[in-house]
C-alpha cells in the first residue's frame, strides 16, 4: 500500500517530483513550494498521486489544494486514535510546523505539515470519531486541506 | 509523525513490526544499549497471537494484539479477564534463617509481622529514603521469601540485593539470594473479574481461600506454580509464576475459556493509571521518597517506631513535619490526555505547582487521567488545576486514587 524501497525517492528528487507535480497541477512554471519543504524527504508510490514524508505524513496536491494524512504504517503504530488536534481554520504554516497532534491510549504524536500555505479545511469528522483515521487513512481519515504558498525560484 | 514521537510508543524505544517495516525505517530501531533484547518464554505463543512487539526494559514484549484495540482489551479486562506476559520481570528467591531480618534492612515492611504466605507491596529505599525500586515480597515461611520486582530496574535490585546480602552475611547471618532467570521462569498475570472463575476449574489451589495478597504452591493444569493474589489493573486477579518450559502450556489451557484473552503492555498501562498504581521511572523514582509519593503506608507501623529502614531519619521527619510535593491523581474528563512531563500550574496565579509523571486516556472512564507531583497546598481531591498540554492550558482537577475502584478480593 504504501512505500517501498523501491519507490522511495531520494531527498532531491523527492522535492523535484512534487515541485513537478504542483506544477502540472497548478499550471503555473518554474515554481516550487518555499524552501523548508525541500528539506523534507518525499516519498510516492507509482500508483498513487500520494507523496509522503519521513515522519509518515502524506500529501496529496488537487488544484493546488494539498489534502494531508497519516499513512498506514502510523496509524498502526500509533494504535486505536482517541483525539485529534487540528491546525485553526486560516492559519499560515510552514512545512515542517507542528501543526497538530493525534493520540491514542499508549501514545501521543504531533502531526507535521509536510506543505506549506494556509489551512482550508479541516475535517470535523475525524474530531468526533477520531477511529477514522484508523479504518481510513488515506480517505474519511485525512485530517486537513492547506492552500499551498507557491513561490517562483530558479530551478 | 516524527521517529521521535513514534519512539515514545508506551515508554518503548523502538516499534518492532517486521512486516511493515520498509528499510528506510530502520531508523526506528536503533538499539540503547548493546545488548539484545531477551525474549520470555511466551515469545511464540505471542506471535501466534498476532502479539505487536515492542522492546520494553531489555525485552520484546507485545504492546498489543493484531485482534483488539488498547482500549477494547481495557474493557476486556474490566469486563472479563486477560492474561499479561510480566515474565519480564525480575523474581528472585531468599532464603537463609536470617533471610527477614536482612530483608527488613533494605525495605520499610514488617515481614515479622506477617503471615506465612502472605504478600506486600514495599520498597528499596537509599540512605535518604528514594525509592530505588518498587517490589512484591512474599513471607513463604520463616526462611524463605519471594520476591517480583521491575524488569527495567533489574540490574540496579540485583546489585542492591546482593551487595546488602553479602554485608549481612558478612557478619555471620544466614542469607542467600538467587535470580531466576528469565529462561527459568515465566510469570502471568490473568486479570479482571472472571479470572478466579476461570482459573479454578485448572488448579487444585482453593480460589475462596486465597485472598488479595497471598500466595501459595499448587497445580495449574498439572504443573507446580506458584499463584499470587495480586495484580496491577485494579481488579481481581493472580500472579502465576510457572517454570519456563511449562509457560505455553499453561498459557494455552487458559486461552481456551473465551472468558479470557491475552492483552498487552498498553492495556496494562492504562489500566494501572485508573487504578493510581504507580509506573517506577514515572511516578517513582530515586529522587522521591514514599511520603512525597503518597505512599506512606508503606512504612509498617512497626518498623516507624524501629526506624531501621534506609532513609529513615528523612522518612521519619516528613512523616511528622510533612513535605513540599507530593503524588496526586489528576483527572480530564475531555481534552487531550496529559501525558508525562506536562506542567501543571495553578488557574490562580499561574505559576507552575508541578508536573505530570504519567497520564493517558482513560477508557474506563472516558476523558484521560494522570498522576503528577503538585506542591503540597494545592494536593487536596477537589482543587482545579490547569495542565499545559502542547502549548494550552487545559483545565483539570485533583482526583482521588484509584480513579475506578478496586475490585480485589478481600474477605470481609
Amino acid at each position: 500500500m504504501y512505500h517501498t524501497v523501491d519507490a522511495c525517492l531520494n531527498l532531491y528528487s523527492g522535492t523535484m517530483v512534487l515541485c513537478r507535480m504542483i506544477r502540472v497541477a497548478s499550471k503555473v512554471t518554474r515554481t516550487t513550494i518555499r524552501s523548508q519543504c525541500c528539506s523534507r524527504a518525499m516519498y510516492s508510490t507509482e500508483h498513487t498521486n500520494r507523496f509522503y514524508t519521513k515522519k509518515h505524513e502524506w500529501v496529496s496536491v488537487k488544484d493546488n489544494i494539498g489534502t494531508v494524512g497519516i499513512s498506514n504504517f502510523a496509524q498502526d503504530a500509533l494504535g486505536e486514535v482517541v483525539y485529534v488536534q487540528l491546525p485553526e481554520m486560516g492559519k499560515s504554516i510552514d512545512a515542517g510546523d507542528e501543526c497538530g497532534a493525534l493520540e491514542s491510549v499508549k501514545a501521543a504524536s504531533e502531526v507535521y505539515t509536510p506543505v506549506s500555505g494556509t489551512i482550508t479545511e479541516r475535517n470535523d469528522k475525524v474530531e468526533s470519531t477520531p477511529s477514522l483515521i484508523n479504518k481510513s487513512c488515506y480517505g474519511e481519515g485525512w485530517l486537513f486541506r492547506v492552500k499551498l504558498t507557491i513561490l517562483l525560484c530558479d530551478m | 509523525m516524527s521517529s521521535i514521537s513514534l519512539n515514545r510508543l508506551l515508554l518503548a524505544s523502538k516499534v518492532i513490526n517486521r512486516k511493515q517495516i520498509a528499510p528506510a525505517l530502520l531508523n526506528f530501531r536503533l538499539y540503547s544499549s548493546n545488548e539484545k533484547p531477551k525474549k520470555t518464554a511466551l515469545y511464540s505463543l505471542h506471535e501466534k497471537y498476532g502479539g505487536k512487539f515492542v522492546e520494553f526494559a531489555g525485552f520484546f514484549l507485545p504492546v498489543q494484539y493484531s485482534d483488539m484495540s488498547v482500549s477494547s482489551s481495557h474493557l476486556f479486562t474490566r469486563n472479563s479477564a486477560s492474561i499479561f506476559d510480566v515474565s519480564h520481570m525480575l523474581q528472585t528467591n531468599v532464603r537463609g534463617k536470617d533471610c527477614i531480618p536482612w530483608f527488613e534492612t533494605i525495605c520499610p515492611v514488617d515481614l515479622k509481622g506477617m503471615e506465612n504466605g502472605s504478600s506486600s507491596l514495599t520498597v528499596f529505599l537509599t540512605d535518604n529514603g528514594g525509592i530505588i525500586d518498587d517490589l512484591i515480597v512474599t513471607k513463604v515461611n520463616e526462611e524463605t521469601l519471594y520476591v517480583v520486582s521491575n524488569a527495567g530496574r533489574m540490574i540496579v535490585d540485583k546489585k542492591h540485593m546482593l551487595e546488602t546480602a553479602e554485608i549481612y552475611k558478612n557478619k555471620g547471618n544466614d542469607v542467600r539470594v538467587d535470580f531466576w532467570d528469565v529462561s527459568q521462569r515465566a510469570l502471568i498475570a490473568l486479570q479482571g473479574p472472571k479470572a478466579a472463575a476461570a482459573l479454578q476449574p485448572l488448579t487444585d489451589i482453593v480460589l475462596n481461600d486465597l485472598v488479595f495478597m497471598t500466595s501459595r504452591m499448587g497445580k495449574v493444569v498439572g504443573v507446580e506454580c506458584r499463584v499470587t493474589r495480586c495484580g496491577y489493573t485494579g481488579e481481581d486477579g493472580v500472579e502465576i509464576s510457572i517454570p519456563a518450559d511449562k509457560a505455553n502450556e499453561v498459557t494455552e489451557a487458559l486461552l481456551q475459556n473465551t472468558d479470557i484473552k491475552l492483552a498487552g503492555l498498553g492495556a496494562r498501562d492504562s489500566l494501572r493509571l485508573e487504578a493510581g498504581l504507580c509506573l517506577y521511572g514515572n511516578d517513582i523514582d530515586e529522587s522521591v521518597t514514599p511520603v512525597e509519593a503518597n505512599l506512606t503506608w508503606l512504612i509498617a507501623k512497626r518498623r516507624r517506631v524501629e526506624a531501621t529502614f534506609p532513609g529513615a531519619s528523612v522518612i521519619m521527619r516528613q512523616i511528622k513535619e510533612g513535605v513540599g510535593k507530593r503524588r496526586v491523581g489528576i483527572r480530564l474528563e475531555s481534552g487531550p490526555p496529559a501525558r508525562k512531563d506536562a506542567i501543571l500550574k495553578d488557574p490562580k496565579t499561574s505559576e507552575v505547582i508541578g508536573r505530570v509523571s504519567s497520564g493517558c486516556p482513560a477508557p474506563s472512564l472516558g476523558g484521560s487521567v494522570a498522576m503528577g507531583y503538585v506542591s503540597e497546598p494545592l494536593k487536596k481531591a477537589g482543587t482545579d488545576l490547569l495542565v499545559n498540554i502542547r502549548g494550552k492550558d487545559v483545565a483539570c482537577v485533583v482526583s482521588k486514587m484509584p480513579f475506578i475502584p478496586s475490585k480485589y478480593y478481600i474477605k470481609k
